[in-house]
């Protein structure tokens, strides 16, 4: 018997099966008999087991039902955070570089793509050129050029350009922030000036995605229009968009890097915010891969002969903690203490197993990880006696205040993780007081710093945190001297030591030397304890027993292409 | 009857204009910045002001509030913040949908909570009606998105009958997958609305029966049929009132029925822009609702004269 997702995906292209010729009405009279007949064929044929009517077809449709509850924009930089550049922006559109997603065993690096090199000026470092690849063809046929990056920089970048898009410039600016100017040194040569050397350029420029201006000419110069019959350099076309509702895009079967055309010819992309929703989607047959499995849905979804996939991948759930004064978090002592006194082993199988103990920003095995000398770990006497020594204990306890939210991007199961360890925390001297927020309002807080009017009071908020980018992960929340982005600092770390390794880091341009020196950052914000570090997540992902290929990176993008439909 | 309908319109415009004072009231009675959801991380305060400036947040409050009322009044309801689309071609849709589940619904209710309700009011205290009012008090209580819950685990998860969520993929008309994709959804919406609709049914049935002109009807002989259709007649004012609050609250959409089953109507949408905190999508929808609600009842209101003349006496 043919499944659910062959008449789903086929309905939208295949017309209504023509209605059954009945007989019986003679001379205007329904017979009872035929009354009855058709009642039990309608009833029979809803409650039809899905794809009997469609399953000849022979496409194979990879649907995959997201945790956004709509589409991410689709006109070249998406919204929806790394969800959106997981599925819209690497399906659609290309970058100039992209991320290695082809390996589960290691945290993914950079790789060339739309640029095939790129150097640094020795003499003036803002200066970056790039060498673009001379065989790329935008969906709508034309040619891509060093011209088109200008083009689509001017699109976030420049108010006065007629093609600027405010929604981009918002999903883009996090990564145009240091950019100055560009110029196109001929078709396929591209130069582009810093504001100040940024040897992490690249790891902005690999979110940056390239729309195809004659596109937007042909539809009149309007991004509404080009949301629906958008044309990028990507693996994918779309061919669907109904918001809130689905995307279907198929194969771009001209895709330029061969080894990364689709192996299946259609991918259907569903919003469902809802997580026991994506568990019905999925044990029904509705779809065949599933973002952020519940934890407690494991058990089922492998019962039912399906599979599951996890990884750990940048990603932590930690206290930012505030280090003004008027926070006890701003004694070292009871940062570290609270960093020992989580029972993170149990908290892991708490979570199903689900997730990896944090040792610090990023798991030890990772080049950003340095070799701190503070050690975190469950230690509950190494932190009663850091409290001692700072005037607390069990019986005299600190009194903390910790915001969190219900529900959001990363944020795992906060209410139980922190009931969890409050408990921990009460053992060696630390009362935590919760209160809750919804995400936005959380956003709203961690936004103003630990300073604004929306915190007094607060000690620290539990945030889960990207660490796949130098700036976003290390540098922007500890650079205090440039604290370029207001609320990355959250508890408003002041160090100069900090500020100069993380000016280090910035400063070199070489991998090697990149990874070395945000690893000596790494361990001085660890020897710092300049946050409390939980957990990773291992993000679990649910997947049908017919999807085969799918490797699971340790990165917040993964890649689609590769998975075939084996029925 | 004029005059009826002037002193149900002269009660329209005051609350509509409250509407409307409220809706706009949400982008600042809200915690935080508006425009916290969309502003960019690294922005720097130049692209942040200008960002403001083009949402037009940098202008006092009570110009804000004009220009949009009339901005409102023109058809114009803002562009959402999150999608850039325009909020009225996000509303329109998904009223679509959710209308598209009311109608079903609401014709469910009809059906269970009219049929149930008369057989409860024509057989009270007997079994009958303490198993119907039984069954219409669980109805009203127990949570339905619970119910859509094991719903789907029953008869989409468990037998594969139907579709789990979702609207069906568009086909260029409305055919039998449609209406496969709505059963689970519309059973569950209709939950609620039969329930009240069944007691309330039955309750006017048991007034109306004991009224004096029944007996009367019934000590001249007239045959139960004939009286049948006149308890009927005489409760269906009572009941259309309920029906149209009952039709509001369908349309206004189930945010809990709707994310369940990700149905993307107008609760659906609602709870999207709460998520994202998407103040024109949702100010544009709550008003759109409003407004519906309110002229739904008006409607109901122009109606019942029709059933009952005594009204325009009143």
């Amino acid at each position: 018997m043919a499944s659910l997702r062959d008449r789903e995906s086929l309905a939208a292209v295949s017309p209504e099966p023509a209605s059954s010729d009945f007989t019986g009405v003679i001379d205007g009279t329904l017979q009872r008999r035929t009354l009855l007949k058709m009642m039990a064929v309608g009833a029979g044929a809803l409650a039809w087991p899905a794809g009997m009517a469609y399953g000849q077809s022979g496409e194979k449709v990879l649907r995959i039902a997201m945790t956004l509850s709509d589409i991410p924009v689709t006109t070249g930089q998406a919204s929806g955070g790394a969800e959106g550049g997981r599925f819209i922006n690497r399906s659609i559109y290309d970058a100039l570089l992209t991320w290695d997603l082809s390996q589960a065993d290691k945290p993914s690096g950079l790789l060339p793509n739309l640029a095939t090199s790129w150097s640094v000026d020795p003499k003036n470092r803002n200066r970056w050129t790039f060498k673009l690849r001379n065989d790329v063809k935008f969906h709508d046929g034309s040619q891509f050029t060093a011209h088109d990056v200008l083009w689509n920089f001017e699109k976030s970048m420049n108010p006065n350009a007629a093609h600027y898009d405010r929604l981009q410039a918002r999903n883009a600016a996090n990564w145009l922030v240091s950019v100055k100017s560009a110029k196109a040194v001929d078709d396929f040569t591209l130069e582009v000036t810093t504001k100040r050397p940024n040897g992490t350029l690249l790891y902005e420029l690999v979110n940056i995605f390239y729309s195809s201006p004659r596109q937007w000419k042909k539809l009149g110069g309007d991004w509404t229009k080009f949301a629906f019959e958008p044309s990028g350099t990507g693996p994918y076309k779309l061919v669907q968009l109904v918001p809130r509702n689905r995307a279907e895009l198929v194969r771009n079967a001209d895709y330029w890097n061969k080894s990364m055309v689709p192996q299946h010819d259609r991918m259907v992309l569903r919003p469902m915010p809802d997580a026991n929703t994506r568990v019905s989607a999925l044990l029904s047959g509705q779809v065949d891969l599933v973002e952020a499995l519940p934890p407690d849905a494991v058990p089922t979804v492998k019962g039912a002969g399906m599979q599951v996939t996890t990884n750990v991948y940048p990603h932590i759930w930690p206290y930012m903690v505030s280090h003004l004064k008027s926070s006890p978090f701003s004694d070292i002592r009871i940062r570290k203490a609270a960093n020992l006194a989580i029972d993170r082993e149990n908290l892991v199988k708490f979570l199903g197993g689900l997730a990896v103990p944090a040792q610090g920003m990023v798991t030890p095995d990772h080049p950003w990880f340095g070799n701190p000398t503070f050690k975190v770990k469950y230690d509950p006497d190494g932190a009663r006696k850091l409290m001692a020594e700072a005037g607390y204990s069990k019986s005299n306890p600190v009194n903390v205040n910790v915001t969190m939210s219900a529900a959001g991007s990363g944020q795992m199961q906060p209410l139980p993780m922190n009931e969890f360890i409050q408990e921990n925390f009460r053992d060696v001297g630390i009362n935590m007081s919760l209160s809750t927020v919804d995400w936005e309002a959380l956003r709203s807080r961690r936004f103003a710093g630990a300073e604004g009017d929306l915190n007094k009071g607060v000690d620290a908020i539990n945030y889960s945190w990207s660490i796949q980018y130098p700036v976003f992960g290390l540098i922007g929340q500890t650079y205090h001297s440039e604290n370029r982005v207001k609320g990355y600092n959250w508890g408003h770390f002041s160090d100069a030591k900090a500020d100069q390794l993380a000016r280090n880091a910035l400063d070199a341009f070489e991998t090697k030397e990149q990874n070395k020196r945000l690893g000596e950052l790494h361990s001085y914000l660890v020897d710092n304890a300049v946050w409390v570090w939980v957990v990773h997540d291992m993000n679990p992902r649910g997947l049908a027993a017919h999807v085969k290929g799918f490797i699971q990176a340790q990165s917040w993008f993964q890649d689609f292409t590769r998975i075939r439909i084996e029925k | 009857m004029l005059w009826y309908v002037l002193r149900r319109l002269a009660y329209v415009l005051p609350i509509l204009l409250g509407v409307s004072i409220v809706c706009f009231s949400l982008l600042h009675l809200a915690p935080g910045d508006p425009l916290t959801a969309v502003m960019p991380e690294f922005a720097s305060d130049q692209v942040i002001e200008q960002i403001k400036r083009s949402y037009g947040f940098d202008k006092p409050v009570p110009v804000q509030y004009l220009l949009w009322l009339f901005n409102v009044l023109s058809g114009d309801l803002g562009l959402s913040q999150v999608a850039n689309r325009p909020v009225l071609d996000e509303i329109v849709p998904a009223m679509v949908n959710t209308f598209q589940l009311a109608a079903f619904g609401i014709g469910l209710s009809l059906l269970g909570g009219i049929g149930l309700g008369l057989l409860a009011g024509y057989t009270r205290r007997l079994v009958t009606d303490r198993a119907i009012t039984t069954t219409a008090i669980i109805g009203v209580s127990v949570p339905h998105y619970w119910v859509g819950l094991v719903l789907i685990a029953i008869l989409a998860v468990t037998l594969g009958l139907l579709p789990a969520m979702g609207k069906a993929p568009p086909s260029g008309g409305f055919g039998l997958n449609d209406i496969r994709h709505m059963i689970l959804p519309g059973v569950t919406l209709a939950l609620i609305p039969t329930g009240i609709i069944a007691r309330s049914v039955r309750a006017t049935v048991i007034d109306v029966r004991k009224q004096e002109f029944v007996q009367t009807l019934q000590a001249n002989g007239l045959p139960p049929r004939r009286t049948f259709l006149h308890v009927i007649k005489n409760a269906s004012p009572t009941v259309l009132a309920i029906i149209g609050i009952q039709l509001g609250h369908l349309v206004g959409g189930s945010i809990l029925v709707e994310t369940v089953f990700a149905w993307p109507g107008t609760g659906y949408l609602l709870n999207n822009a709460i998520a994202y905190r998407d103040i024109p999508v949702l100010q544009g929808t709550i008003l759109v609702l409003a407004t519906f609600f309110v002229m739904l009842n008006f409607l109901v209101d122009l109606a019942q004269p029709f059933l009952d003349p005594r009204m325009t006496r009143q």
